[in-house]
Order: structure tokens, then C-alpha cells, then sequence
């Protein structure tokens, strides 16, 4: 196709490169005009396939639109107004730059229609999110971002390498469903990058460890992007994979058991994305129509409370610097709306009647009986137990309520937080609860015909008994739940210590050897070395100075220039590489 | 600051609202066993039939969740702040 389609991500690379040169007062209108524009285009798209280039002898696909990707580009689109509108107020381009650049990855992906396409910005995602948490700019960030980027790397490779296999096999990049009942290699490595991205145990370790890091606007967008997209890329190749159904399931518990453990509220919204996720990725491995509407309506209600969450404490964090219980309680006087904003999130996500999680969780569930996987089924209502409990009780009680644990400076510090982040939080909110009373919105955007009706009598007497008799144990059981000041260790320890162990061959064994050498080499080579250097000494300074001082000159010079773009600096050197990823991305689309 | 004020009331009053939501637990419960309100035709399995089953899931569920993830948490997956710590 030779005419220009273009693609919602570019409007926000462009938008994003173009952002240092907007003149300061001009720059908050950009900032909201800019991802409006992405959405707008997003909901704007016709179906079919469009933004095809020949590149070498490959076909790549900028744009394949669908029920599916529809619906995820447009969750995404609005999720990014609603996310750089809470963080309007942060001066630093940078920031909203790596953002924008984050959601033109998972947009990219989305609507990819080949796997190289695919790679391409699955790795823009990866380079750009990292800086959301470098950003924060701690030790600790600096760390876990380090840790992000090197295991999003591995992700990388394993499904990079599992494309070129199955380019191999079936001589098509194209990317459609993959036969799930008779997997090969090249199935399981993409399989292995898409649900490293998805946070499945034992891959997950990444994600409470980034999240929690982030600045308080970037785990906003860290919190919606990079799962659901692996959701998508799920639902496009393997539905119906019955393994995912024993992950998505386990999931779903381990998050809740590690979210009763974590004092700092972040880390425990972050594990409850993976709870939350785990929903979905049942839904994909169960892969009945039901099931995959299931799966996606759960993304895009989650995307938005998931969101809510986030910026509530990202509020509190924002307000008192604080984001540990043990080091807040008792601040409903200084932050009522937060709080009451963050409950509206809660109760979504615990899939309260009359809020999003309500309408969507329950479709999952629902299909799960209805293919007779019942202890799938029994196990993913647990599962919600523990969602109520945590995300719904534990978070707003121990935030607002609770012992005051707040140093005198939080205390002074709390107050509700700048209009726009309120705003923000405004607007996820009556979205959560607008999904949840008319369902028409989401179920009419799924991507199969949907009779699902969640309100019947039955349904929403379940649901409010599970709930409110979690309740009833929370407060029964609270002497236990009050948050401790400690860390779980989770499977970021192995590479966490292992890296230690490298670090320690490295500094004792190795280094022993190489001393070792050195004396051998000194005893036995400097001698000769020396004679023989002597001699090509005369030598050298009667003839060879003359030219080599000449090239010297030269290689000094290209030397000085090169010095200047690498300095050693991983960050610096990442903005390069990516600034030339960008500008490739859009001589590309531009050429076509 | 209207809304601060309205979680101050509540609060005063505490043990009222803990018992109207007492009641209301007990009137759900109650209309749960009603077949004429709550139609059970919707039931995937036998067990749901009971009057207040998820009422019984939910609470025993909570309870095991708490119970076995703290033991397993202090099994020794809780570690203190500083672990990582060189």
C-alpha cells in the first residue's frame, strides 16, 4: 500500500521529540493536546490492514486493525491522556517524553501485523519505560531500573529468537495464532517473551521490583501498558493454550500471598497486577469467545482502576514522600478525596456490583464454569477474596485510617494534591463506575458478539456475600495485618545474589589468577620483552616515527570527536541508541 | 473540607455503623435464602446451592489467606529492609 496511513504512535513520537522546543506557556496545552490527538486518531481508525512497507525482502506491518486491537489501541490511547494529565505539573520534558514514547511502544505492538514489527517496538517499550523509573532518581531506582532493563533483555532475546525460528519454519512473519496444541521451540520462546512481559511466575519478579520504584507518575504508566500489552499479544497467538490456565490461576494466587506481605503500597498494588493479570492470561488459556471478551473487557477495566490505584498512592507518595505503611495511617483528614478516589479504585478492582471490575472479572470467571473448570473457577473467586482484602481494606485502611504512623514532617507535609492529579483521578473514577452501571460501553467493544449479563440476582448476591464477609475476617483478623517493616524476598533474589557471586569470582578467583599471570608473565616475558624492545627501539626512532606520528595525530583527533558520544554512560548512550530508533521509525513511515 | 467532616461523623459514631452494616450483612444473607429473590438457577455447581455459601467462602477464605500467607511470609520470605544491602 503505497498511500500514508498514519499511525496514533507517531503523533505521539513526534509529539514527544517536539516537546523541548514548545515555549513554557504553550507547554501544558501540548502536553494534553498531544495524546488527545494519539486517541483521537486511535478511535478513528477504519479496519483493515494499512501501513505496509517493503523492507529488504520482508513485508512489515505498522497496521493491522481489528476488533481486537481495537479495542486495546483505544484503552491505551485513553489511558495515556488520563496518565500525562495527572503528571501535567512535572517539569522535566524527559519525563513525559519516555512516557509518550512508552505508550507509542505499546501502540506499535498492538497494531503490528508481523512479528518484526512486533520486536521493534516491544523493545521501544522496554528502553523507554526504564527511564519512568530511572526518573526517580534514588540509588535504589537507579538499581531496579538496571535490573528492569537486563531482564526485559533476556525477554527480548528469547522471543526474538523464537521469530526467526518460526520465521525459518513457516517462512511468514506474520502474526496470528499459533497452533496451541502442537507447539515447537519457536512457540515456546515467543511464549517465553510474551508472558515474561505479562509478569507470569516464575518471570514476574521484575515487576513489584520496578513498580514500586518508579516516579510517582511513571508507575501510572508503567502499572497499564506493559502487561496488557502481552495481554494482547496473548490473545492474538495463544488462545487456548491450556498451560496458560494453570499459570493465569497461580498467578492469581501468588500475587494476593505476596500483596498480604508487603508494607510498601505500591509494591502491593504492583503485586496485584500480577493477581489481576493472572484473570486474564486464565482467560486466554481458556480461549473460549466468551473467555478471550472476558480476558480483554478485564484489561481495559483494569487499565483504569489499576491506574486509579496507582495514582492514589502515587498522590500520597507525591504529597509526603512516603510510601510504606509503617510510615503513614490516619491521613483521611489531610486527604479525603485521595482517599476516596483510591476506594473508587478499590472497589472496581474487588469487582464491587456497579463498578468496572464487576462487569469484567466475572465473564472470566463465569467461563471458566462454564467449560467445567471448576477448580480453575473456585480458585479465581479465592483469588478475589484476597483482591477485597488487600486492594479494597488493607490499602485505604492502613493509608487513612489505622495507627498514625506519620513522622511530624509527613504530617506537615500532607495535603491534597495539585488540581490536576485530583482531576486526573476524577476522571478514572467515573470511568470505573460508568463501565460498571452501563455495560454497553465495554461489551459492545469486545471482540466477539456478547449476550454476558452480569446483574442478575444470583450474581450480585455472590459477589456481595464473598465481599462483604471478606470484610468481616479482615477486621476480625486485623491484629494481624498490621503491616511490618520488612521485605519479602521473591525471585528477584537469585539474580539479585547471583550477580553478587559473579561480582565475588570476579574480585577473588579470577582476579587471583590474573595476578598470577601478571607475575609469570613478568618474570618470564619482561626480560626478552625488554631486549627485544630495546632493539626495535633504534629501529622505531630512526624510521617508523616519522609515519606514525602522523597516524597518531589523526587517531587522536577521531578519538577526541568520539569521546564526546561515549563516555561510558549506559543512560546516555540508551537516549542516543533510542533518539536513532525514533528517527529510523519515522523515516520509515515517512518513506512510505 | 465538607467530606473530612462526614468521616469524622462516621467515626463518632462507630459503633452504630457497625451495627447497621451488621444488619445489612444479615438481611443479605437472609434474602440469599429466598429462592423467589435470589433464583439459584444460575449456580454452576451443587455446594452453591447451601444458603450463604460464598457468604461462608468468602470469610473462611479470607481467613486462610491471612493466616497461611503470614506463616509462609515468616517462614522466612520477610527479611528485614537492609537485606539487599551490600
Amino acid at each position: 500500500m503505497s498511500s500514508f496511513w498514519l499511525h496514533p504512535a507517531l503523533i505521539l513520537i513526534i509529539g514527544g521529540l517536539l516537546l523541548p522546543a514548545v515555549p513554557a506557556r504553550l507547554k501544558k496545552g501540548w502536553l494534553l493536546l498531544i495524546p488527545i490527538l494519539a486517541f483521537a486518531r486511535t478511535i478513528a481508525l477504519a479496519k483493515g490492514t494499512f501501513g505496509e512497507v517493503h523492507f529488504l525482502e520482508w513485508v512489515l506491518v505498522f497496521g493491522r486493525v481489528d476488533a481486537l486491537s481495537a479495542i486495546f489501541g483505544y484503552i491505551m490511547g485513553l489511558t495515556c491522556i488520563i496518565g500525562t494529565l495527572y503528571g501535567l505539573h512535572v517539569k522535566e520534558d524527559g519525563q513525559h517524553i519516555a512516557s509518550w514514547f512508552y505508550v507509542a511502544g505499546s501502540l506499535g505492538v498492538i497494531f503490528a501485523g508481523d512479528f518484526l514489527t512486533l520486536f521493534l517496538f516491544w523493545e521501544l517499550m522496554a528502553f523507554s519505560s526504564v527511564f519512568l523509573v530511572w526518573f526517580r532518581r534514588r540509588p535504589e531506582s537507579l538499581a531496579a531500573g538496571y535490573r528492569y532493563l537486563l531482564v526485559h533483555i533476556a525477554g527480548g532475546v528469547a522471543l526474538l529468537a523464537g521469530i526467526v525460528l518460526h520465521c525459518k519454519a513457516t517462512g511468514s512473519w506474520a502474526f496470528v495464532a499459533f497452533d496451541v496444541h502442537h507447539p515447537t521451540v519457536a512457540t515456546y520462546l515467543i511464549l517465553a517473551g510474551f508472558i515474561l512481559n505479562a509478569a507470569v511466575p516464575p518471570l514476574h519478579a521484575w515487576l513489584p521490583d520496578a513498580y514500586g520504584e518508579g516516579t510517582f507518575n511513571g508507575s501510572v504508566f508503567l502499572s497499564a501498558f506493559t502487561t496488557k500489552t502481552a495481554v494482547y499479544a496473548l490473545c492474538r497467538g495463544f488462545a487456548g493454550m491450556d498451560l496458560l490456565v494453570v499459570l493465569g490461576v497461580i498467578m492469581a494466587l501468588y500475587g494476593v500471598v505476596y500483596a498480604v506481605l508487603e508494607n510498601d503500597c505500591r509494591r502491593l498494588l504492583a503485586y496485584h497486577i500480577i493477581s489481576q493479570v493472572g484473570y486474564m492470561v486464565a482467560g486466554v488459556g481458556l480461549g473460549t469467545q466468551m473467555a478471550i471478551n472476558g480476558a480483554c473487557a478485564h484489561a481495559f477495566a483494569h487499565i483504569l482502576y489499576k491506574g486509579l490505584l496507582f495514582m492514589g498512592c502515587g498522590a500520597v507518595l507525591h504529597m509526603t514522600g512516603q510510601s510504606k505503611f509503617t510510615e503513614l495511617g490516619g491521613l483521611w483528614k489531610k486527604m479525603p478525596w485521595t482517599f476516596v478516589f483510591t476506594l473508587i479504585g478499590g472497589l472496581s478492582i474487588s469487582a464491587f456490583p456497579l463498578f468496572s471490575g464487576f462487569v469484567s472479572k466475572s465473564m472470566i470467571v463465569a467461563a471458566g464454569f462454564e467449560e467445567h473448570k471448576l477448580w480453575a473457577a473456585f480458585l479465581l473467586m479465592l483469588a478475589s477474596v484476597g483482591t477485597f482484602l488487600h486492594t479494597g481494606l488493607k490499602v485505604p485502611y492502613f493509608i487513612w485510617f489505622g495507627k498514625n504512623n506519620c513522622k511530624p514532617e509527613t504530617w506537615a507535609r500532607a495535603a491534597e494534591p495539585p488540581w490536576n492529579m485530583n482531576a486526573a483521578m476524577m476522571i478514572a473514577s467515573a470511568l470505573c463506575i460508568f463501565i460498571g452501571c452501563y455495560t454497553p460501553y465495554l461489551y459492545q467493544m469486545l471482540p466477539y458478539p456478547t449476550d454476558y449479563h452480569p446483574y442478575t440476582a444470583y450474581h450480585v448476591s455472590e459477589t456481595l456475600q464473598v465481599l462483604l464477609f471478606t470484610a468481616v475476617g479482615f477486621f476480625l483478623l486485623i491484629k494481624k495485618l498490621v503491616p511490618e517493616p520488612t521485605i519479602s524476598l521473591d525471585l528477584d533474589w537469585p539474580y539479585r545474589m547471583g550477580g553478587r557471586a559473579v561480582l565475588w569470582l570476579a574480585q577473588k578467583p579470577i582476579q587471583f589468577v590474573d595476578t598470577c599471570v601478571g607475575e609469570i608473565y613478568r618474570v618470564a616475558g619482561l626480560i626478552p620483552l625488554m631486549f627485544t624492545a630495546r632493539a626495535s627501539g633504534t629501529f622505531d626512532n630512526g624510521v617508523i616515527d616519522g609515519i606514525v606520528d602522523g597516524i597518531a595525530e589523526t587517531v587522536r583527533g577521531i578519538g577526541g570527536r568520539l569521546r564526546f558520544v561515549q563516555r561510558g554512560r549506559v543512560q546516555e548512550s540508551l537516549v542516543l541508541a533510542f533518539a536513532v530508533v525514533g528517527v529510523l521509525i519515522l523515516v520509515f513511515l515517512y518513506a512510505f | 473540607m465538607k467530606l473530612a467532616q462526614l468521616i469524622e461523623s462516621l467515626r463518632n459514631h462507630l459503633k452504630t455503623v457497625v451495627r447497621v452494616c451488621l444488619v445489612l450483612l444479615a438481611i443479605l444473607v437472609l434474602l440469599d435464602a429466598i429462592p423467589a429473590i435470589v433464583d439459584k438457577e444460575h449456580a454452576h455447581t451443587k455446594a452453591e446451592h447451601f444458603p450463604a455459601f460464598w457468604a461462608v467462602f468468602g470469610f473462611i477464605g479470607c481467613a486462610l489467606l491471612i493466616i497461611l500467607s503470614k506463616w509462609f511470609g515468616h517462614a522466612g520470605i520477610m527479611q528485614r529492609e537492609d537485606y539487599y544491602d551490600e
